[in-house]
């Protein structure tokens, strides 16, 4: 009896194990961390769709298909022009009525589009499901914020996924805020060469912010040029501009994980809320492939460190032996347009007129660069007094690692 | 058996309706009329059997069958808006019937309402879980959308890649066994390719369907009241009962049948002719083309038989290439009269057309030749 029916029934629940299987393969439900641990002080932001998405493929797991397309229509709701959440859609349409091989079971559809949008979908679950790094974890990159900086922005390319924190001046310590999926260069990151279709790494500040208007519909709703390259991009000999941060067209929610020509897309509703803690000219923004995480203390380690190093300097510098003082200077050491024998010579010169000399230092920030080498980007107000001179200034110098110690390899006016 | 991707298998309406039994509603004069209105669809006289069906239901407004039927009436007319305002007042009638749901799905799938066809077919399994036909239409309208959400993920055209839509009307409005009183019996004279594929079952089956747990198992039978009221012969919807199928065979394109016996083989010959005519036609081969009409057939606005030749000679003569496909053949034979409903695709290298045709065939000499020939 009911031969045919029981065959469809049989059919269904064969669809749904399919799908449900892709779905795992696709995005291992074994968080290694679960969120909400540890401290009751993190405040964690839940916006944006991932907890919905989240919870989408959850259900599909578990075989609820008709709660699965439900929650998966009012995230379409919500965000009518979020392709993934179509095709996550079609799959469990489709699995309605035959079984499904893959997710994303589009018969004839161009491989690199569902390809470009499985990515989407592991890197915005993966960096959900393991979303708890960024709370119990500081980023090495953020090693010392100055009080003035209220938020610093680490991008994780590999990831897609750009993190937002807040200077907690109270603690020290950079607080968590949010994180966003992110689009980068279609060839990847490590940007070398104008129109290598690659995005920059390193240590970097938004400088400006373009209204939609100007710069169009494709960048969605605005732009935050950044200062690729800085001055050791220069050095390197990299070479290109306009790398952007900005939104997406009207009628994409999203792009693709590697989509841009080398700028770093966010959704417009994203880059939107990320707009409003960014200050120009003085908002750091770090980008790496893949971001190192610190323990709060291993983090306040390499810190105290470095600012021992720093205040070294400084204190050689007011001592007036310039031999200790140029102890800290790289062999490697190059500003603007001296090496380091030329600086040395200029430095014993204005030495020998001083009987006194005064510094100050603040507002001093440090950032790591995500790079191989062990360098610091360290930024600060210097205030010089001596008996025939007194001079304000913000200075920019890289620190970098060589043989255990640290050591000064470029400065400059910042 | 689709030749318009696009436009779900409508034509499939034409099969005769079975009568329906509900409970004391049956009265002499519904018992004259409803057969005269299923009659008069049966022979494509659709304004005719509209009118039937319109004074049927004035007499009696309540009735779930006469309404039914006006809207099977008013889809084969193209008024697809009427027959949906139809069925949807059927739905809010008889919230219990799964019928209307699916017959105002394949309505709204028809317009690319993908959305509110699954709303109603789930409304119509809701009510029916088993039932076969909303299942296998609630498949289609799911892979539809699918394509639909696909489209919008990876912003692609599909028109080159649409699934067809192949969604059935339902044609009987037959209460299932899930509603007491309404169940019909499995009656004697079952006359539909589910009987001629699969007798010995059909014919065995236990009559009285309540013992059945599958509400199904009521859909094709039909009952005797309505079948000793029906003068015209009969054709059962051939969505069978699940339990008549073999589990692995497609449910066949419906089909009107005369006897049971008799009818395959006429039919195939009809539709052996209509194919050799098509043929002929596509060939541009005039003379086998005129061959297939009768002495007697009836020439449009009744001229001169000579001059009808001249003009379809030079109309089917003429440089270019041309097709003509049929499709959608719905063949239902009365003594040595067959009339044919099918949908006529014609491409030549100016026109492209789609229109559903009936040809009404009789036997001549031994062979099926063409007495009428109409649009609609």
């Amino acid at each position: 009896m009911a031969h045919s029916a029981r065959t469809r029934r049989l059919t269904l629940r064969a669809a749904q194990a399919t799908f449900a299987v892709a779905l795992v393969l696709l995005c291992p439900a074994n968080p290694s961390v679960v969120a909400g641990q540890g401290s009751g002080a993190t405040v964690f932001s839940d916006s944006g769709l991932e907890p919905q998405l989240s919870r989408i493929f959850d259900e599909i797991e578990k075989n609820r298909l008709d709660n699965a397309l439900s929650l998966t229509e009012g995230l379409l709701k919500q965000y009518p022009t979020f392709r993934l959440a179509h095709l996550i859609k079609g799959d469990i349409l489709l699995a309605r009525s035959m079984p499904l091989s893959t997710f994303g079971n589009v018969s004839n559809a161009p491989p690199d589009k569902l390809a470009d949008l499985r990515d989407e979908a592991i890197a915005r679950l993966k960096a959900y499901r393991n979303r708890s790094a960024a709370m119990e974890y500081v980023p090495r990159y953020l090693m010392q914020m100055p009080p003035d900086q209220k938020y610093a922005v680490v991008v994780d390319t590999q990831k897609a996924r750009l993190y937002l924190y807040q200077n907690d001046t109270a603690s020290g310590r950079p607080r968590f805020v949010a994180d966003y999926y992110i689009s980068h260069g279609k060839l990847g990151a490590d940007k070398t060469r104008e129109g290598d279709k690659r995005t920059p790494t390193g240590v970097y500040h938004v400088t400006s912010s373009l209204s939609p208007k100007k710069v169009g519909d494709f960048y969605g709703s605005g732009a935050f040029p950044i200062n690729y390259p800085n001055e050791w991009d220069k050095r390197q000999g990299r070479n290109g501009h306009g790398i952007w941060l900005h939104g997406t067209p009207s009628d994409t929610y999203s792009r693709p994980p590697k989509a841009s020509d080398g700028c770093v897309v966010l959704s417009n509703a994203d880059l939107e809320a990320l707009a409003k803690n960014l200050q120009i000219g003085l908002t750091p923004v770090i980008i790496s492939n893949s971001i190192e995480w610190l323990s709060f203390d291993d983090w306040q380690n390499e810190r105290r460190t470095l600012n021992k190093a720093i205040e070294t300097w400084r204190s050689d510098w007011e001592s007036k032996d310039i031999d200790r003082y140029l102890r800290h200077y790289s062999k490697n050491f190059r500003s603007s347009d001296q090496d380091l024998e030329q600086y040395a010579k200029q430095k014993r010169q204005v030495n020998a007129s001083k009987d006194w000399i005064k510094i100050k230092l603040s507002n001093l920030s440090m950032f790591r660069d995500p790079g191989k080498d062990e360098l610091v980007v360290v930024t600060f107000e210097q205030d010089y007094q001596s008996n025939n001179l007194n001079n304000q200034m913000k200075k920019r110098q890289y620190w970098i690692r060589e043989d255990g110690a640290w050591k000064i390899i470029f400065e400059g006016a910042a | 058996m689709h030749s318009l991707p696009e436009t779900p298998s409508l034509a499939r309406v034409s099969a005769i309706l079975v009568g329906l039994l509900l409970s004391a509603s049956v009265t002499f004069a519904n018992a004259q009329t409803l057969p005269d209105v299923q009659r008069l669809m049966k022979q494509g006289q659709m304004p005719q059997a509209l009118e039937k069906a319109d004074a049927y239901i004035a007499t009696k407004p309540k009735d779930a069958q006469g309404r039914f039927l006006k809207g099977l009436i008013l889809t084969e007319m193209g008024r697809t808006a009427d027959a949906i305002a139809v069925f949807t007042k059927l739905t809010e009638d008889f919230p219990e019937l799964p019928e209307p749901y699916n017959n105002l799905a394949v309505l709204y799938a028809q317009q690319k309402q993908y959305d509110k066809a699954r709303t109603a077919l789930e409304m119509a399994i809701r009510t029916h879980p088993s039932y076969s036909i909303a299942h296998e239409n609630l498949g289609d309208v799911y892979a539809k959308l699918a394509s639909q959400a696909y489209d919008k993920a990876l912003q692609l055209d599909s028109s080159n890649r649409a699934t067809q839509t192949k969604l059935s009307m339902i044609k009987e409005l037959i209460s299932t066994s899930a509603k007491p009183g309404t169940s019909g019996k499995a009656g004697s004279g079952i006359s539909s390719e589910t009987k001629a594929t699969t007798s010995p079952v059909a014919a065995q089956e236990p009559k009285p369907a309540e013992k059945n747990p599958e509400p199904a198992a009521t859909k094709a039978p039909e009952t005797k009241v309505a079948e000793a009221k029906a003068p015209e012969p009969k054709a059962t919807e051939t969505k069978a009962p699940p339990e008549a199928k073999a589990p692995e065979t497609k449910t066949p394109e419906p089909k009107a049948v005369e006897k049971p016996d008799v009818a395959p083989a006429v039919e195939a010959e009809v539709t052996k002719a209509l194919q050799g005519w098509a043929n002929a036609w596509s060939r541009k081969d005039v003379k086998a083309y005129l061959s297939y009409y009768a002495s007697d057939f009836r020439t449009p606005d009744g001229m001169p038989r000579k001059a009808w030749e001249a003009e379809r000679a030079k109309r089917i003569d003429k440089p270019g290439k041309l097709q003509v496909e049929v499709s959608d053949i719905k063949v239902s034979v009365a003594d040595d009269k067959a009339t044919v409903k099918f949908r006529q695709q014609y491409t030549s290298s100016t026109l492209k057309s789609s229109a559903s045709k009936t040809v009404v065939f009789v036997k001549s000499g031994g062979k099926w030749l063409i007495q009428q020939e109409r649009v609609g």
